[in-house]
């Protein structure tokens, strides 16, 4: 895994358009957020190995960065991606690291199912 | 520590067991006590990952695999049960799902003491789930051969027990250790604290404290 280097993400999101690919994206602040401070809104969401096409994506931004896919019918975004990796499973991973290393966000793509149990 | 027939400690994280219960667990197995840790998930939805990052979403599954293995290693724990679950959805799960799951342990081992959260007091919507399956499991076998009930409360002070695991510290703090992607740069700290000496880290980690859970018909 690596920090973001726009011009190669952008050469994988195309890689991948008009493809049947499984999604896992999420976004999450920790199950303590609002436990630590009371004044935090704890929010998250979770979705995995959605199966989806994109039209066609961008990665934008300076870093952190935003990815967006186009859908038949909708849309796919994710805010604050910082690295990205594509590991031994030939899967595409972006994440986005907070201050403190900390996943906040990811998103991922792959031709196969992510791992279910 | 007390004498035991069998012990059943059963977490939702690999990591759960580590400042909590891992003395307890080192000194039970040095006396020789059987001991049973039931892990429900991997902790595949953590957000440490390393800093710098040494894992993905995807390969935190295997690395806190390995890590348990070796926290069980640690404390001389050779009944480790990873059951499979993911983690955050525990609460999701079908109903009677997870008390079930319990509940055949308890068939099984006929643990004279249950080691989980303590219901209602675990902040992480995984920690009540597991804590409030052990309490539902509990409540339906008959109170004169239930095994007691010990729950971590992280919301809930003065704990009816409290016990010294000083005797079994190495081996609960190789535990912690394991757990490297957790706790590896927050450990590394506050070992420091432990080995300079001071008084609040050293009772911290010196000791373990668990609250009693009572049932209605005790």
């Amino acid at each position: 895994m690596k920090e973001i280097v726009k011009q190669d993400v952008q050469t994988i999101i195309d890689r991948y358009a008009t493809k049947n690919v499984y999604l896992h994206l999420e976004t999450t602040n920790g199950a303590y957020a609002s436990h630590f401070d009371q004044s935090f809104f704890s929010a998250s969401a979770y979705i995995r190995n959605a199966s989806v096409t994109y039209k066609q994506g961008k990665i934008q931004g300076q870093g952190p960065y935003r990815v967006g896919l186009e859908l038949e019918i909708g849309w796919i975004y994710a805010e604050g991606l910082t690295h990205y990796v594509i590991n031994e499973n030939d899967e595409f991973i972006l994440m986005g690291l907070n201050y403190e290393g900390k996943i906040a966000v990811t998103l991922q793509l792959s031709e196969q199912p992510f791992q279910h149990n | 520590m007390y004498d035991e027939r069998h012990v059943l400690v059963i977490f939702p994280h690999p990591d759960d067991e580590a400042y909590g219960v891992s003395g307890t667990i080192a000194g039970q197995i040095a006396k020789g006590t059987p001991v049973t840790y039931a892990c429900l998930t991997l902790g595949e939805m953590g957000r440490n990952v390393g800093n710098p990052p040494i894992a993905t979403r995807e390969s935190l599954r295997e690395i806190r695999k390995r890590e348990l293995f070796e926290a069980a290693e640690s404390m001389g724990l050779e009944d480790l049960r990873m059951l499979g679950y993911r983690d955050k959805t525990l609460e999701f799960l079908d109903d009677g799902v997870l008390k079930q799951l319990v509940l055949n342990l308890i068939d099984e081992l006929n643990p004279s003491v249950v080691i989980s959260f303590y219901p209602e007091h675990g902040v992480h919507p995984d920690h009540d789930a597991t804590s409030a399956a052990v309490r539902d499991a509990l409540a339906e076998i008959d109170s004169t051969k239930r095994p007691r009930f010990w729950g971590i409360a992280i919301t809930k002070d003065d704990p009816e027990i409290e016990y010294s695991v000083k005797p079994f510290i190495n081996q609960k703090i190789s535990t912690i250790k394991a757990h490297d992607s957790q706790f590896g740069t927050m450990f590394r700290e506050y070992e420091k604290r432990y080995l300079a000496g001071e008084q609040e880290v050293s009772e911290r980690l010196e000791n373990e404290r668990f609250h009693v859970y009572s049932f209605d018909d005790e």
